[in-house]
């Protein structure tokens, strides 16, 4: 049988495949790369965490980020507010720039992750679960909650040379909504659900 | 080697399945993904993406990203004379982290990738796994230099007071962009394997 193999996506090394303790990972004798993990906790883990992260997405893009008090008066925005100005400044590459990677990329993974882990941990798969699980990996790499809120931080810096800054209330749930991000990806793996889908064949079989 | 095998892993579900013919087109049994041994065109397509972006480097670095209008009048923003702005204005922390996202970061990609290509080419059997270490630090940072973008984005959203102050996008913005876009695509089209093809004879 193949599928107690795995060979590494770094190195092309192919290794057997070994049961894990909960909380630790497999990785590659040759290079390193890891492998495959087993998260400490249940399937539960990176839904509960997905849906507190759409919860904190929502807030994010609904309240201002940040806001300028100059002489009396004062302007806020919104992260689609930021896109917007882009688009009026004759720069729609750089509004579908900064949409996609802080709106549409987030989101979209947010949304495929439930998607695929909910009716997972009921044991069903939901059509095109395959299409979506490959939209996860794609969509990945683009997803760039952590820079924009590295960004928010240098621009409240480099405005308080000008001007009064406050942060928003979006800005918070930004900072949220990250470490929710990073809580959802690090207690999922893409190859535990392959694992999953495999256990619940064999059940169907033995039944 | 899974190759020398006959194995390739599927790129989605990372099942081992057989591959023997690799002219004709295989698909993975468990997900129905398409199977390549190596990613297609990897080497050919990285360097077309890379090349891209070094050409587009250089107006990224030299068209102003940024036009600020004040009372004090007017004046236009590159990325290295924003820097400078940030340093001589005391927020030394600041202008070394725009420094490593905007510049380091980007010219860092443009000077790996191109070196683990031509390593590739010519069939460099050298320290393997430092070059795969390389190549895995490439991916990690590569989205960093998007920093400049979001602060250019914010700042000329947020401060436009007509006479006292206002500041608009400068077509820099547009150049660097599209370089941060295409050296996190040439990052994703290499196939770190090939560091390792070259390490083993095939038999
Ligand atoms: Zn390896
Ligand atoms: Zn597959």
């Amino acid at each position: 049988m193949l599928s107690v193999l795995i060979a590494c996506h770094d190195c092309d090394l192919l290794q057997y495949k070994i049961a894990l303790a909960p909380g630790s990972s497999a990785r590659c004798v040759r290079c390193s790369a890891t492998l495959y993990r087993r998260p400490r906790h249940r399937i539960d883990y990176p839904i509960a965490w997905a849906i507190t992260a759409v919860a904190l997405f929502i807030i994010a893009n609904a309240f201002p980020v940040l806001s300028l008090q100059i002489q009396g008066r004062e302007t806020s925005t919104t992260l689609l507010g930021a896109a917007l100005t882009m688009q009026d400044q004759g720069m729609p590459l750089v509004a579908a720039l900064v949409l996609g990677t802080t709106v549409i990329a987030p989101a979209l993974g947010l949304v495929a992750m439930l998607y695929v882990l909910i009716p997972l941990r009921f044991g069903r798969l939901m059509p095109g679960f395959v299409a979506l699980t490959r939209l996860l990996q794609t969509i990945a790499p683009w997803a760039m909650i952590e820079v924009f809120v590295l960004g928010l931080l240098v621009s409240l810096v480099k405005l308080q040379h000008l001007a009064t800054v406050i942060p928003g209330i979006g800005l918070w749930a930004f900072i949220a909504l990250m470490l929710t991000s990073v809580a959802a990806t690090a207690t999922y793996d893409p190859h535990l659900i392959w694992q999953h889908i495999a256990d619940l064949d064999t059940a169907d079989d033995i039944v | 080697m899974a190759r020398q095998l006959g194995l390739v892993a599927c790129h989605v579900c990372a099942l081992v399945c057989h591959l023997t013919d690799p002219s004709r087109s295989a698909h993975c049994p468990r997900c129905a993904a398409k199977l390549h041994r190596r990613k297609p065109q990897s080497v050919a397509r990285t360097w077309a993406l890379l090349l891209t972006a070094c050409v587009l480097y250089v107006p990224a670095n030299w068209l102003p990203i940024m036009h600020t209008g004040s009372l004090f009048g007017a004046q236009s923003d590159t990325i290295i004379s924003g820097i400078r702005y940030l340093w001589e204005s005391g927020a030394y922390d600041l202008a070394v982290i725009v420094f490593i996202a905007s510049i380091v970061v980007p010219l860092a990609k443009l000077i790996a990738l191109s070196l683990l290509l031509i390593s590739v080419q010519i069939h460099w059997t050298w320290q393997p796994l430092q070059r795969t270490r390389l190549y895995r630090a490439l991916e990690l940072v590569g989205k960093w230099s998007m920093l400049d973008i979001y602060v250019v984005a914010l700042l000329a959203t947020l401060v436009h007071f007509q006479a006292v102050a206002s500041i608009t996008v400068g077509s820099g913005a547009i150049a660097f962009g599209a370089v941060v876009v295409l050296t996190m695509l040439a990052a994703l089209s290499f196939d770190p394997r090939l560091i390792w093809d070259t390490t083993e004879t095939d038999g």
